[in-house]
């Protein structure tokens, strides 16, 4: 089958992802949400033990690997290869998924992967799934696409349980329920988990022990899996799922059917490319130097696992980032988090800030990228601004994404989608305007700074006399303002130096 | 050697003292320091609120500024700024490119290879450290993101810091976490900001130091006004200002 998918050359850019279905967006601008979460002192004190633990845990055991930064390099120049041939490597892998005995489907959007998925859970005639912990699945609302078919989903990574036992959304990448504590786990297992002790204790181990009573009966009935996928290998058709429990394991070798969502950007091109990433991922998410399981499967094996093996291949406004070519850096991503957990954003917030399913850092990038920038107040149009620019997530990311330098991009991208909706310019463009063309001549410069000098008479310890209007009313709602000095720089080099040194102006 | 100073639109306006300080170290130094006054702001504010075609007319009135400056004799341009002097070096080239200039682009990489934030050129460039200063009080430095993480000047600062006769100089513990300024962050995202703010002031004030000080004087700003806010006595001081201060002029 030939596809328009990851072929954006000479094409009419793919149509993004439609923010009515799954979960790439919130209901919230960020600043309102983190207001809140801000709040919020169990969340706070949630995500600053557990950030901070795996920072710690991270940089020990990337500090160990001689050659991490060569790895990263490898990550990274994988990764731009792989985008560069994406639609020879999709066709690759599709070509060797179905020499090995499992179907390939193609979906362009959300609607379409959740159709596809219920069509086959519906053709096994379970009405039940057991899931691996998949980011491409919650990206499309696929639990709740198929509740509305009368199937039900359960989740099986222990986070993810927590999550959904409590009606809630994951919070983070790698570890959906890190906003809960153990106490608010125990409440929730209690409440929510059939036939559960109810004298149950909150230490871990009793917890796990809880969750697994729940979920081995699951296993052992279960006829249908979902699963996502890390990799799919183009020229061996292998799939992979790196984890940490062996509740995936279960999903991927005991049901009769297994069915794997993956988005399009996670093909790499030979079996060798797993070598640098099963290096980069685990010390990148977990600060583990090996994740305890990486199960790798193609197609069907007759006697040995699911005998039915379909890959959905999963568009949803990838197609559309790969055709910038800045932009498209972003489709490195492997969703190990480490740049959530380095940021001082995300660390104060939390996920569920950023409304999507991808929150921190590359949320704050992806997020808005498969959706599209309408340059009005759609919550993800708010996300580039949702960071301080200082770098941290730069730093750790394993296929060294410039995270800071994509959120500067789609700020640009925002504005000129909002200069282009409107007919008169938005205030914030009127004063940057305005400042751009003081700025553009020494003369208007110098006049302005002087102008600022005389504002030293409107600022009263630090409080400026009359109150300033928004969005600076947010800076001495919190800090005192600068007293503007007597006298600018400029003007004291002209008095005590005179105008001969530099050039003429 | 002939060094051309970039102030800084901050500086120029708000915070001249850390210009004038700029001076006195180098010129204490022995060198020659000029001021083009046809100088305005690098654009970084347009650039990172999202304003690129703004910023563009901004790189390139910077640029042909400063590439005069190189003409007449200048061998460094010198910013008492990490984020400043991480613009050019980092997206002045890159702004010039997405607008199609080719030519500005290169002329900017020009300038940008001549441009040092301060500690970098006393400490990479001039390969100083001890630059004859004194300043008795207890101290704690704060790594802005772009002077560590754009720029990369390591630990330029802290081994200035050290020379600086009387000082009794405290690390900040998570010195390298962001104190949430972020430019226009820390206006359009306020309640995030204040939070990070919160974070590095009880950082600084865990330190018992008397002044805070940095290598911007925006990021000082920030700390500097929560701390004042909060009556905490602790002062934010410009690195080029503690590295001006001798015994005969504290």
């Amino acid at each position: 089958m030939s596809t328009f998918l990851g072929m954006p050359r000479g094409r009419v850019p793919g149509p993004p992802a439609d923010p009515a279905v799954g979960q790439l967006t919130g209901d919230r601008e960020f600043p309102d949400a983190a207001r809140d979460a801000l709040a919020d002192t169990r969340l706070r004190r949630n995500l600053a033990h557990a950030t901070s633990t795996i920072r710690a845990k991270r940089a020990q055991v990337v500090a160990e690997v001689p050659d991490w930064e060569a790895l990263r390099e490898a990550g990274s120049a994988i990764k731009a290869a792989t985008m560069a041939q994406l639609p020879e490597l999709l066709e690759q892998l599709e070509a060797n998924v179905e020499a090995r005995g499992g179907q390939v489907h193609w979906a362009r959007d959300a609607a379409e992967a959740n159709a596809i998925v219920t069509r086959l859970v519906q053709a096994t005639g379970s009405d039940e799934v057991v899931k691996v912990k998949s980011m491409a699945t919650q990206e499309i609302g696929l639990n709740e696409a198929l509740e509305a078919a009368g199937i039900s989903a359960l989740e099986t990574d222990l986070a993810e349980l927590i999550v959904q036992l409590g009606h809630d959304r994951p919070s983070h990448i790698l570890v959906p329920a890190i906003h809960r504590g153990r106490s608010e786990i125990r409440e929730i297992f209690v409440r929510e988990m059939p036939g559960v002790d109810p004298h149950l204790r909150d230490d871990p181990a009793a917890l796990a022990a809880a969750a697994r009573a729940h979920l081995r009966a699951a296993f052992l009935r279960a006829r249908v899996a979902v699963s996502g996928a890390n990799f799919g290998v183009a020229e061996t058709g292998t799939l992979s799922v790196v984890e940490s429990e062996g509740n995936g394991r279960m999903c991927l070798t005991l049901p009769q059917t297994l069915i794997t969502v993956m988005g399009i950007e996670k093909v790499v091109p030979t079996w060798r490319d797993l070598e640098v990433f099963l290096q980069l991922l685990p010390r990148s998410s977990t600060g583990e130097r090996m994740n305890p399981y990486t199960s790798t499967w193609a197609g069907v094996t007759a006697g040995d696992g699911p005998q039915e093996f379909h890959l959905v291949l999963l568009d949803n406004g990838r197609t559309r980032v790969l055709a910038d070519e800045l932009g498209r850096t972003a489709l490195h991503c492997i969703r190990c988090s480490a740049c959530l957990n380095v940021c001082p954003v995300y660390e104060r917030t939390g996920g569920h800030a950023y409304g999507s399913v991808y929150p921190g850092p590359i949320g704050a990038v992806l997020s808005p990228q498969l959706t599209g920038l309408t340059g009005g107040h759609e919550p993800n149009d708010s996300l580039p601004y949702a960071s301080s620019l200082c770098g941290a997530c730069y730093d750790v990311c394993p296929v060294k994404i410039n995270i800071p330098d994509l959120l500067v991009q789609l700020r640009a991208e925002h504005t000129e989608a909002r200069a282009d909706r409107r007919r008169l310019p938005s205030p914030e463009a009127a004063a940057m305007k305005a400042a751009a063309w003081a700025m553009a001549d020494a003369q208007r410069f110098a006049r302005a700074g002087r102008a600022a000098t005389m504002a030293r008479h409107g600022i009263r310890r630090g409080r400026p006399i009359t109150p300033l209007p928004r969005p600076l009313n947010g800076w001495t709602a919190s800090r005192d303002a600068p007293t503007p000095p007597a006298e600018t720089f400029r003007d004291w080099w002209s008095r005590t130096r005179g105008d001969d040194s530099g050039d003429e102006s | 050697m002939r060094i051309a100073l970039f102030v800084t639109c901050l500086g120029d306006v708000l915070f001249p003292d850390v210009g004038k300080a700029t001076v006195a170290v180098l010129e204490r130094l022995g060198h020659e320091v000029v001021f083009p006054q046809d100088q305005t702001c690098c654009g970084q504010m347009h650039t990172n609120t999202g304003y690129q075609r703004d910023a563009v007319g901004l790189v390139r009135h910077h640029v042909d500024v400063f590439e005069r400056a190189l003409a007449d004799g200048c061998e460094a341009i010198v910013a008492p700024s990490g984020s400043c002097a991480g613009s050019v070096r980092h997206q002045h080239a890159m702004l010039a490119r997405r607008a199609g200039d080719e030519e500005l682009a290169r002329r900017a990489e020009a300038v940008a290879a001549q441009t040092f934030e301060l500690s970098q050129l006393l400490v990479d460039v001039l390969d100083m450290t001890d630059v004859g200063a004194s300043y008795p009080h207890r101290v704690t430095y704060h790594p802005t993101c772009h002077s560590l993480r754009l720029l990369g000047v390591g630990e330029a600062p802290l081994r200035l810091l050290r020379e600086v006769r009387g000082i009794d100089l405290v690390e900040l513990p998570a010195a390298d976490t962001c104190c949430g300024f972020g430019g226009t962050f820390a206006v359009k995202n306020a309640d995030t900001s204040t939070a990070m703010l919160a974070d590095k002031m009880s950082a600084v004030l865990t330190t018992r130091a008397e002044v805070v000080t940095a290598g911007d004087a925006s990021c000082l700003m920030h700390i500097g006004g929560g701390l004042s806010r909060l009556k905490t006595g602790v002062r934010p001081v410009h690195l080029a200002e503690i590295l001006a201060s001798t015994s005969e002029s504290p």
